[in-house]
């Protein structure tokens, strides 16, 4: 009589499913997340205790650098369509497709409008090599003030757009002013914006934890 | 799945032959896994991480010029803060003191929180405005930062009235007297 057999069963578990798995979702993460969006600058924003969060779809971006030249983005490549659409249809300045087609894949823009058109021949790669003096920008309305223009067509674009302002610490206060003044028109609504800050501790929450504001 | 049959190969047991090992082509997939897992973790965190953190600001919207006046504001509440060149701040206390004095962004939360408690001891029931009123005034000479800095400080010390305007002609000749006070006295006119 045969002695009945024990199947001796392996430890190790078929890891194959598994690793399906994680890969799929590797992939799926690499794929749905989005990396921080390129800046047209280097910038080093000053620091604050607070710690709201940005947006991070229906935004427009003004930077400062450090030398006071202000950039201007908005997020969404439909968005930017439309927007540089608007922009060249009332300046006139006679873009063709494929300069929109860059506009809107640039990381932002830093040129006055009659700089635009060569601007935006260059790649979205080689715009950071251009010498881009900065959107004109002062306290008045008037045609000088090309930023209130951006910034108006940007909100009529994409009314739900929300103000972001990221400047640099060592940014002088006469360009701080002229940009906030800007913003803060009447014609714009902007007059709630988001500085962006870095984060620093706050000095009340390090001696009484109850403190929750 | 990923291991192929090899037992029926070999079957042969006797006769001596030179046994052949056998090798399983199982792949141990334990550290890719691993791996992967690790990768999904960081791309979890950063991504999320990223999220740039901001300050609120909200600026007053332009007056029309039919609006009525803003109220008055008592001269004993007001701290005016004046924000200098190379991180230093000018201040003094009412709507016009000739008595300006001049610290850093160190200094500047006990001299803030003395003005708050001092105010705040002095409110009587019937006052429209009940807490201190500072007005910040950044000069030409200063930079973002020190603005951002002070707007921050209002938020630790926890001032509800505030304002940013700009600095009057009148207060950078004080501050100069004040500088020329300091080494030789100011020039006679």
């Amino acid at each position: 009589m045969p002695k009945k057999k024990i199947a001796r069963k392996s430890t190790a578990i078929d890891m194959t499913a598994m690793c399906d798995v994680s890969f799929l979702l590797l992939t799926f993460f690499m794929l749905a997340t989005k990396f921080k969006p390129p800046d047209p600058v280097e910038v080093v924003t000053p620091a604050s205790i607070s710690d709201t969060k940005v947006a991070e779809t229906n935004i427009i971006t003004i930077t400062i650098d450090k030398n006071g030249r202000v950039f201007f983005d908005m997020d969404g490549i439909p968005t930017k369509h439309a927007l540089i659409d608007s922009i060249d249809r009332s300046m006139r300045l006679g873009l063709t497709p494929a300069e929109k087609q860059n506009f809107a894949l640039s990381s932002g823009v830093g040129v006055p409008f009659n700089q635009l058109k060569s601007f935006l021949n260059l790649q979205p790669a080689d715009q950071k090599s251009f010498k881009s003096p900065g959107i004109p920008v002062d306290t008045t309305l008037t045609d000088s003030n090309e930023l209130f223009k951006w910034v108006a067509y940007a909100r009529l674009v994409n009314p739900e757009a929300r103000l972001s302002v990221k400047g640099d610490g060592g940014v002088k206060y006469p360009v701080v002013r002229a940009v906030f003044s800007t913003l803060a028109n009447k014609k714009i609504q902007g007059h709630k914006f988001y500085a962006v800050t870095s984060l620093k501790a706050n000095p009340n929450q390090k001696e009484g934890e109850e403190e929750e504001k | 799945m990923a291991q192929m049959d090899t037992a029926s190969t070999g079957g042969n047991k006797k006769g001596g032959k030179k046994k052949t090992k056998k090798m399983s082509t199982r792949v141990d997939l334990t550290p890719m896994v691993d791996l992967a897992f690790l990768l999904i973790t960081f791309f979890m965190l950063t991504t999320t991480m990223n999220k740039p953190q901001a300050m609120q600001i909200n600026m007053p919207v332009e007056r029309n010029p039919d609006d009525p006046p803003p109220p008055e504001v008592p001269a004993a509440k007001v701290l005016t803060l004046i924000l200098g060149a190379n991180n230093t701040i000018w201040y003094y206390e009412g709507l016009q003191s000739p008595e300006i004095k001049n610290t850093d962004y160190t200094n500047i939360r006990n001299i803030i929180l003395d003005k708050k408690k001092k105010v705040e001891a002095a409110i009587l029931p019937t006052d429209k405005i009940k807490s201190v009123v500072i007005i910040i005034k950044p000069t030409n000479d200063s930079n973002y930062s020190n603005l951002i800095d002070i707007l921050d400080e209002m938020a630790i010390d926890e001032i509800g009235t505030y304002t940013v305007v700009p600095v009057t002609p009148q207060e950078m000749s004080l501050i100069d007297q004040f500088k020329n006070a300091g080494g030789a006295p100011p020039a006679v006119n």
